[in-house]
């Protein structure tokens, strides 16, 4: 059947622990192990995406239980394993479940962050590929268009990616709930650590306007301030600083506190009670904790962005319970579709379809020709009726005779264009 | 003529009930919905108020069921203008409530309609009263965002995620609708006054007569003119002007209601 020739064969985090992946990891355009894919044979239609979590093979083969073993040993080509153990590290899903695993993969339900974007792009640009190399056909190019879609649907109808769930985004978030818009805004780094630097970068995609640095040692400062266009003051003058800043991302290895309540109470006045958000990611702790007592300050450390994301990723966890419920609903949609690319289905659709609008137009024709006799009624239908069956005739037996050469998959999908049998499917 | 206003009346109910199944579910759509039911109930309530002017000869402000009617349909008014400016999440969620809250206060007042005492045959009556009601709209819509702004900033302190964190916009967004809730609210005041003040030299001779409504009025005035003061020099803004814009709308509410019920004086045909 049709339907069970849809297969995909993959490594993810899940299946494969990181050494194993290693060991196959493709580099580089996917040209190449397309080229090696379409050899493969049985092998109609191949698409291939790799990215740092996961590689698979997105194929139709005629024959999927000889064609799996060959993608298999492509796959696992350079690992030195043997066939039973690619299996143990490997997932292989055919027809309906490889539809809703795709689904899955492009709705970002399979990454190892549920609901992160990035996935979607990778696997269009590994459709791109593979439309480039003239890998894929009427099945592969309906089915990884659907999974966009459903991507799309699942990111608009549910909350998935709403939510931030690394420390360095829920601070970002944050800011942005209490700041509004960050473009006048202005962040102070100190000290100089990873972390620091990741939020700071968040902080910089979201348009902050200036960025200052201060560390204990001038030259590290002087380098991250750079980094960010920024720039770079000394230590001492932390205060006179925080005068003039709206947030102030703490991460040096002091071992005592760096900013206490009575040395920011007066500044609060001079700064007119503009709001300043104290993120506190250093451990032991380098801002005093009553900071956040203070009206109009907004003191988190990381166990409070901790408690953020924890609360996200719980919120996820629930939405994507709801994304799976689209994309069953999807998988039974595509399903139909390809249920009516088998032969069958297709001649009865354009015969209904016809037939349908055969029967409209001589309704209305005959209703304003209420003149005529029964018997003339009857020749208009005749003539309607031979007419629509004359003109179906042709293409009736270009559908059923299949030459040598011939692609059945793409004739269908191509008579299916012609006669729009899949209207739903052009407003893509 | 009853019937009309209680289409009104429905029509807001329905508004907040839709406008609460949006906030808790969170679906676009039902708020596009409930926009759309509160515009025709401002509609249906300004059809009301001019069928009952025609009715009565005269300006329909002057009877507690007009005047806080009138109260509610600017409100209605003044979010749905805001609403075509400015786009602030979920305030229609807060809005609506007191718009049905004041609707319900009119619907259980007397809607008789008794002849126009002789003091207030003047065309000062529409431009005053309508003027002082508006003032009232955009200051309890000032009153909303100040809540807003408590709930916001409450989950945002306590690091306590609740139903308001993702559904309230961010405190920087509340307070300037506060600002520019207070600033127009403010300045219709402060017109309602002067409008009230040379009416009242037309009617009684005098400019000001420290009548208790008037004194009330003073008050309330001071109290936003020192908010807008305080908010410019010494920066009274976000949590304090929230608070203060709370403040302020109890005393709006005690110089519409308070004043009228406990200390008469020339202006309590209003009851």
């Amino acid at each position: 059947m049709l339907a069970e020739s849809i297969v995909i064969i993959g490594v993810n985090h899940k299946t494969a622990p990181v050494a194993v992946r290693e060991k196959l990891a493709f580099s580089g355009d996917c040209a190449g192990p397309l080229l090696t894919l379409m050899q493969i044979e049985g092998c109609r239609e191949c698409c291939f995406l790799s990215t740092c979590n996961r590689v698979e093979v997105i194929f139709v083969a005629s024959d999927p239980a000889v064609a799996a073993v060959a993608v298999r040993g492509f796959l696992f080509a350079k690992s030195g394993l043997a066939d039973d153990e690619a299996q143990q590290y490997s997932y292989l899903y055919q027809g309906r479940e490889a539809v809703a695993h795709l689904y899955n993969v492009a709705a970002s339900l399979d990454s190892m962050v549920v609901g992160e974007p990035q996935i979607l792009g990778q696997l269009k640009q590994a459709y791109r590929e593979a439309v480039e190399q003239k890998a894929t056909g009427a099945i592969l190019n309906r089915l990884l268009h659907k999974s966009f879609s459903v991507a799309k649907r699942v990111r608009t109808e549910t909350n998935i990616g709403g939510n931030a769930v690394s420390i360095s985004y829920a601070a970002v978030q944050l800011a942005k709930k209490i700041f509004g818009n960050l473009q006048d805004k202005a962040v102070l780094l100190v000290g100089a650590g990873e972390m620091a630097e990741l939020a700071a970068e968040h902080l910089v995609r979201q348009g902050i306007g200036r960025v200052i640095v201060a560390n204990r040692t001038v030259e590290r400062a002087a380098k991250l301030a750079r980094q960010f266009n920024g720039i770079a003051v000394g230590l001492a003058e932390l205060t006179t600083q925080l005068a003039e800043v709206d947030i102030l991302i703490s991460s040096t290895g002091a071992t005592d506190l760096i900013l206490r309540k009575d040395e920011v109470k007066p500044l609060m006045r001079q700064r007119k009670n503009r709001p300043l958000f104290l993120i506190d990611i250093a451990v032991p702790r380098d801002l005093d904790p009553e900071l956040n007592d203070l009206d109009n300050v907004y003191l988190y450390d990381i166990d409070d962005l901790k408690n953020v994301v924890d609360v996200n990723k719980a919120e996820r966890e629930k939405e994507a319970l709801r994304a799976e419920g689209i994309v069953a609903e999807e998988v039974v949609k595509f399903w139909q579709w390809l249920d009516g690319m088998e032969l069958a289905p297709t001649i009865t659709a354009i015969r209904q379809k016809a037939n349908a609008i055969r029967e409209a137009e001589v309704t209305k024709t005959l209703a304003s020709l209420k003149s005529l006799s029964e018997n003339e009624r009857r020749s208009v239908e005749m003539l309607a009726n031979a007419i629509v069956n004359k003109l179906l005739h042709d293409p009736m037996l270009f559908l059923k005779n299949s030459g040598p050469h011939d692609n059945p998959q793409l004739k269908l999908a191509f008579v299916r264009q012609l006669f729009g049998l899949d209207n739903e499917s052009s407003e893509e | 003529m009853t019937l009309l206003f209680q289409l009104t009346l429905s029509l807001y109910l329905l508004a907040t009930a839709v406008y609460v199944v949006h906030f808790l579910s969170g679906h676009k759509q039902v708020r596009a919905v409930a926009r759309a039911i509160l515009l025709s109930g401002g509609i249906l309530h300004t059809v009301y108020f001019v069928v009952r002017y025609l009715a009565a000869g005269h300006t329909p402000l002057t009877n507690n069921h007009e005047a806080v009617s009138f109260f509610a349909w600017s409100m209605t008014w003044a979010f749905l203008s805001f609403w075509w400016r400015y786009r602030v999440k979920n305030f229609g969620v807060f809005v609506s409530p007191l718009i049905s809250i004041l609707m319900l206060i009119a619907a259980f007042s007397s809607q008789e309609m008794a002849p126009l005492p002789p003091a207030l045959k003047s065309n000062w009556l529409p431009v005053h009263a309508s003027i002082a009601l508006m003032a009232n709209g955009f200051l309890a819509m000032a009153f909303c965002g100040g809540v807003m702004y408590l709930l916001q900033e409450r989950e945002i302190k306590k690091k306590k995620f609740g139903i308001f964190y993702s559904r309230l916009p961010s405190l920087e967004a509340l307070d300037n609708l506060n600002q520019h809730c207070l600033t127009l609210g403010f300045l219709l005041l402060t017109l309602g006054i002067i409008t009230g003040s040379v009416w009242a030299k037309q009617a009684w001779g005098t400019y000001w007569q420290w009548d208790p409504k008037e004194t009330w009025s003073l008050i309330t005035w001071l109290i936003y003119a020192a908010i807008l003061h305080q908010r410019l020099t010494v920066g009274w803004r976000r949590k304090r002007a929230a608070i203060m814009a709370i403040v302020g709308f109890a005393s709006v509410l005690f110089t519409l209601w308070g004043v009228t019920y406990l200390l008469g004086g020339v202006h309590s045909y209003v009851g």
